[in-house]
């Protein structure tokens, strides 16, 4: 009795690791294809008879370094960085500063400010996209940091998300405070923002990631290759040199490899900071 | 007393503007101006080389809904959305309930489930076009098979589903594990004293009360899917005879709005979008209350 019991367990535990490992299989072929592919020669790359699985002829390493010169990275990167910079500076500090303001405090027009948020949260992003280029263009701020991060100045989502954290603190901490005499903005500088800090970093990750991944914004306002970020740089390459594959995996690989390096290291907070935090609201 | 309240009230007041005014000014001026402007503009033709709009009435609104391309790339996104919704949920909640049990190497499934996740559409999408490559690609030469994955209209749009479904899985699966570990244990105990098995706990305590997590991902989910862009873009090359049968109402928006640089008739596109999305949120918001189980 017992005995088939155990047998079950096992072949339940066996049978779990073989989805499991599957679907890991599944998902980790595009990456390994993408590596093996740009550690190719062109003449590899399109070989099909026979097919190679691994480079044949030695690993070219070098096609990185090629890459990474003939399509100028380091602005690439230069430009990326300094948007999901500023980006997330400016999200992390308004969306504290309203989220304070909304979780905590007491005053008329709060419901309006918090439906305004809920509005835009609902809404499809696409919609203010056409007005939002014409206002860079306007200010003749095309092909500009400040154009990478215009959208990203102020954040609905990140607001709600600061509100929620706010909400949660116990309420006796400001009772304690206000007896010590401290007046509103230091009770939120000392005392309860240090509090929120994990939502905060949620927030920066959030919006780190998502400004990273955004194609659409950086190729309508940033079109010139020295002004835009690593993904609409990379579907600007693809355009032009879409069939060298060894080339365009190389390319793809350096878009991707920072932060697959930063997310391996902070996994916890990535995974809390992207699904976690939308999946509180 | 009672002054000195309204002293600190005021003072309270007077903070929470100053705290609040940046995020506002910034909503306004970057999310409701632009709703109204959109929708203003799609009343508008775009004067050439994008200067000036003249009021046209209707008539953007005419032809978009005249045209035929409007109606097939609405139908393609639903399509779209019909194959990464539910296989991205489905696939998600088995490895989910598979990785709430304490088994070896837990974490690093995770990681590797979560990877697209972290990763740039634009370089996903590349890399997916490489592997459906007809001549050289990894599928075809694997399976030794001659199919067109991204070029044949009639499976063109399953292939950029399945991008679709393996970016998002991972996502959906960390929401269902934090779902899942709400559920308290104690409801699983008494099940298998009353010999529940595994199959019927499932059905009987994880679904229902997995629910609020579902309906969640579902709808933010449909509404992520409805706005495809970057695949389509990227997988899809201009001269793609399956392109038609794929883009979605985004890319079309984008086609005319900035390819075109005809903002009007993009801006109408866009208003379409808004409008079913609404629609749809509606239907959602209804349908909650008798889906998702309420404790």
């Amino acid at each position: 009795m017992t005995d088939s019991a155990e047998k079950n367990a096992v072949i339940k535990r066996v049978l779990t690791h073989v989805i499991l490992l599957i679907v890991a299989f599944i998902m980790i072929v595009p990456f390994a294809w993408m590596i093996l592919t740009a550690l190719k020669t062109n003449q590899e790359s399109i070989s099909v008879n026979p097919f190679y699985i691994f480079p044949h002829n030695g690993w070219h390493w070098e096609n990185f370094k090629t890459v990474w010169k003939s399509y100028n990275f380091v602005i690439l990167y230069k430009n990326t960085i300094l948007m999901i910079f500023f980006r997330v500076v400016c999200a992390v500090l308004t969306a504290t500063m309203a989220g304070y303001a909304l979780g905590r405090l007491n005053f008329r027009g709060k419901k309006l400010v918090v439906s305004l948020i809920l509005i835009q949260m609902m809404v499809p992003g696409q919609i203010f996209i056409i007005p939002q280029y014409l206002m860079v263009s306007k200010l003749n701020m095309l092909n500009t940091t400040f154009g990478l991060v215009f959208p990203g100045l102020v954040t609905a989502f990140g607001t709600y998300l600061l509100k929620v954290g706010y909400e949660g603190l116990p309420k006796d901490l400001e009772e304690a405070a206000s007896i010590d005499g401290c007046n509103i903005g230091q009770r939120f500088l000392r005392i309860l923002m240090p509090l929120t800090k994990s939502s905060m970093v949620s927030l920066g990750i959030f919006t780190a990631v998502f400004a990273f991944k955004d194609l659409m914004w950086p190729m309508i306002v940033c079109t010139n290759a020295s002004t835009t970020t690593l993904s609409a740089g990379l579907a600007k390459m693809q355009g032009q040199y879409g069939s060298e594959y060894p080339t365009m995996m190389a390319a793809a690989t350096l878009a991707v490899l920072p932060m697959v390096i930063i997310y391996v290291i902070f996994q916890k907070q990535f995974v809390e900071g992207i699904a976690t935090s939308g999946g509180k609201l | 007393m009672n002054k000195k309240k309204t002293a600190a009230q005021r003072s309270e007041t007077r903070w929470a503007w100053l705290f609040v005014t940046p995020t506002l000014l910034g909503l306004i001026v970057l999310n409701f101006y632009p709703i109204f402007n959109t929708i203003y503009q799609s009343f508008c033709k775009t004067g050439d080389f994008g200067k000036g709009n003249k009021f046209v009435g209707l008539a953007n609104y005419q032809a978009v809904l005249k045209a035929s391309e409007t109606w097939q790339s609405l139908w393609n996104t639903v399509k779209y959305a019909l194959i990464e919704v539910p296989f991205g949920i489905i696939i998600a909640l088995l490895l989910a309930v598979l990785l709430n049990k304490k088994i070896a190497g837990r974490s690093i499934y995770r990681t590797i489930f979560f990877l697209p996740m972290v990763c740039a559409p634009a370089a996903v999408a590349m890399v997916w076009k490489w592997l459906y490559n007809t001549q050289f690609g990894l599928l075809n030469n694997i399976f030794h098979t001659k199919i067109s994955w991204i070029s044949d209209p009639k499976i063109a749009w399953i292939s950029i589903g399945v991008i679709g479904v393996w970016s998002i899985i991972g996502y959906n699966m960390v929401l269902f594990i934090g779902g899942l570990q709400e559920i308290p244990g104690d409801y699983y105990e008494a099940a298998r004293i009353d010999g529940a098995g595994e199959i019927r706990q499932f059905f009987s305590i994880t679904l229902p009360l997995l629910s609020p997590t579902t309906f969640f991902i579902v709808q933010t989910r449909i509404i992520g899917a409805l706005t495809v862009f970057d695949l389509m873009f990227m997988v899809m090359d201009k001269t793609n005879v399956a392109l038609k049968k794929v883009q979605s109402i985004v890319y079309l928006f984008y086609q005319y709005a900035f390819t075109n640089g005809n903002k009007g008739y993009g801006a109408t596109l866009v208003v379409v979008l808004l409008v079913f999305i609404m629609i749809i949120t509606v239907i959602l918001q209804r349908a909650e209350k008798t889906l998702v189980y309420h404790n």
